[in-house]
């Protein structure tokens, strides 16, 4: 609708008046379309180009990195940098902080999708007292720079005794503490037709039915926006991991990757980067896999109501 | 058009003409504080009762082993002595002012160039969009401090221009740069939202700006940015605070010192340094205060001078 260059517009722009500035000729909009092609083009290159160099560098040998040959291929093409990496540090391997990494994202899922669901419900379908202020309040923590709980938050697990185990990463995710999907959700079903629950409700049903079997279907896009989204986040989560987890066989791979650094002080690139690829493939998959779902999800999100 | 039914909210249960008054009202708000149990538990537990106790411990000594001790205001009057912190302070306010309006500029462009019926717009838009999802991660951190480091790509790239910096990483009046690049190279999440909101934008609007002689200078500051606003400030609010709260790529890039010369001493690293590091959780406490009341006052000040630039045209309908 907000195009006008359509094929079918092009016959109609032929009989304009020549004054008009929108009417082109095929050969002048076939140059403007080799335009924006190049223009895009060049702009991908640049902004995946540091993905290639990373992808790229963890094939190499350590000498070629940084070294005078800038060229992405190498011929001295390898897997030696991952056979390192999947070592592992301290004797700790790496498949342990991929098994770490993988608990906590789905743990954060299965505890984002059950309660930011049921109070966005609450949020969303259900008139009662008090509802406008907390919604307010929910919108409120959105804003919230969130480095003005972690320290209370600390001290709480610390004194219970419960640092150093997965439960304060965790325990947020099942108290719907992050507020960004209790109000997608909230976004979501309030477009829902008010006549479901109203039929729902003629029949009998209570909240809960209505909820379970009315509501959890039809929001499936929503829960699934909700799930790549929570895994992503904790999946690259850095500050919780640093801040709550002590010992090296609890770590998940972004702290583990801190401990490489620190420990190898860059003396093998190669390996460290080929961590860093690991580390992040799952992201990748999911990106290349939910691509539409992730970036229609953004741009729904954004424009809030 | 179709693909956002967000815009229109207008339905809600609440308009529900709703038979058996009173009882149903009991049932509702029985089951309304029911299903928003865990919301309100996390919110009590986990963000108002800590909200409490930071602010009680900001006017405290505490060093997680003895109990607080009662120092009133000297944590907030040590904070403005601290040169460390007001370091960290410029650090941020920096990276903040010259990061975000770049990182939307070029998220807006971006946005009107791929704003039109082409082939590969959706490749374009999940290309532009990928950094955003991988780039507050250690691993994008690792590999920026090695692409900016002694002899990397930009070092050998510039140096082929005759420009020759040395490595980004090392160098005091260098590391700004290379951050607001980092920040900048994710500009995917804002121009995708951009992206939604120019598509609502009725063409209309511009054939008839074209027909009155309009150029592409006049359409854009007479309907792009009037009709696109709404999105424009929410986009500017969210990179705003967003900005303040980089952690990772700091700490990581750092080595979690701020380094060199603290050039890198971005606020939440010098909170995490001072909390977690020496222990002084009352100061650090101080600091994240003062970050939720800057943060605050920011919001307050961005909603009130909204009024003179933002237009919901579409609620006046």
């Amino acid at each position: 609708m907000t195009t006008i260059a359509t094929p079918t517009a092009s016959a109609a722009d032929t009989q304009a008046p020549h004054y008009n500035p929108k009417s082109e000729t095929a050969g002048a909009k076939r140059l403007k379309s080799a335009i924006f092609h190049v223009v895009a083009l060049a702009l991908t290159a640049v902004v995946l180009y540091p993905a290639l160099w990373m992808i790229a560098s963890s094939f190499k040998p350590n000498a070629e990195i940084g070294g005078s040959n800038t060229s992405l291929w190498s011929s001295n093409f390898s897997f030696d940098n991952f056979v390192t990496a999947m070592d592992g540090i301290g004797g700790v391997s790496t498949m342990t902080f991929f098994t770490n990494s993988l608990i906590l994202a789905l743990g954060a899922v299965v505890g984002t999708i059950l309660s930011a669901s049921v109070s966005a419900y609450a949020f969303a379908r259900i008139k009662f007292p008090g509802r406008s202020v907390f919604f307010g309040m929910m919108i409120a923590t959105l804003l919230l720079p969130f480095h003005v709980v972690i320290i209370p938050q600390y001290i709480i697990f610390n004194q219970l005794g419960l640092v150093d185990t997965y439960i304060p990463l965790l325990v947020g995710k099942f108290l719907a503490a992050d507020a960004f999907f209790v109000f997608l959700m909230v976004q979501f079903m309030r477009n829902l037709p008010a006549e479901l629950d109203e039929a729902a409700r003629i029949d009998g049903a209570g909240h809960a039915r209505i909820f379970g079997s009315i509501m959890l279907p039809l929001m499936k896009p929503a829960l699934i926006s909700t799930s790549i989204f929570s895994f992503i986040w904790s999946w690259n989560d850095f500050l919780g991991p640093l801040l709550y987890l002590n010992t090296p066989e609890k770590y998940p791979l972004p702290l583990a990757l801190r401990l490489f650094v620190d420990q190898t002080q860059s003396s093998d690139y190669g390996a460290m980067i080929a961590m860093s690829v690991l580390a992040l493939l799952p992201v990748l998959v999911f990106f290349l896999v939910f691509q539409r779902y992730i970036v229609e999800g953004v741009s729904t999100q954004g424009l809030k109501g | 058009m179709t693909q956002s039914p967000t815009l229109s909210r207008r339905s809600t249960s609440s308009d529900l003409p709703q038979p058996r008054k009173s009882r149903q009202r009991g049932t509702d708000t029985r089951a309304g504080y029911t299903f928003l149990l865990p919301w309100l538990l996390g919110f009590i537990a986990l963000t108002i009762g800590p909200m409490i106790s930071s602010l009680y411990l900001s006017f405290t000594n505490y060093n997680l082993f003895e109990p607080p001790k009662w120092i009133g205001l000297d944590n907030y009057i040590s904070l403005f002595q601290d040169e460390r912190f007001l370091q960290s302070v410029g650090v941020t306010v920096s990276y903040v002012v010259f990061g975000t309006p770049i990182k939307l500029a070029a998220a807006l462009a971006v946005a009107m160039l791929l704003n039109s019926k082409r082939k590969g717009q959706g490749f374009y838009r999940s290309a532009f969009y990928a950094p955003s999802l991988i780039g507050a991660s250690v691993s994008i951190a690792i590999v920026w401090k090695a692409m900016f480091g002694d002899s990397g790509p930009v070092d050998q790239g510039l140096s082929f221009f005759g420009i020759n910096l040395g490595g980004w990483v090392g160098n005091p009046s260098m590391t700004m740069p290379m951050f607001i690049l980092l920040t900048v190279w994710q500009f995917g999440a804002p121009m995708v939202i951009f992206l939604a909101g120019l598509k609502q934008i009725p063409g209309e609007l511009y054939e008839a700006a074209s027909m009155d002689g309009a150029g592409p200078i006049r359409k854009f500051f007479n309907i792009t940015w009037p009709m696109l606003s709404p999105v424009i400030f929410f986009n500017l609010l969210m990179e705003t605070i967003h900005a303040f709260q980089i952690f990772n790529a700091a700490y990581i890039i750092s080595n979690g010192e701020g380094g060199p010369a603290g050039s890198t001493l971005f606020y939440t690293l010098y909170l995490y340094l001072r909390g977690f590091s020496d222990f002084r959780m009352g100061y650090a406490s101080a600091m994240a205060w003062l970050l939720v009341i800057v943060v605050g006052v920011i919001t307050l000040i961005f909603f009130r001078t909204s009024k003179s630039w933002v237009h919901y045209s579409g609620d006046s309908k």
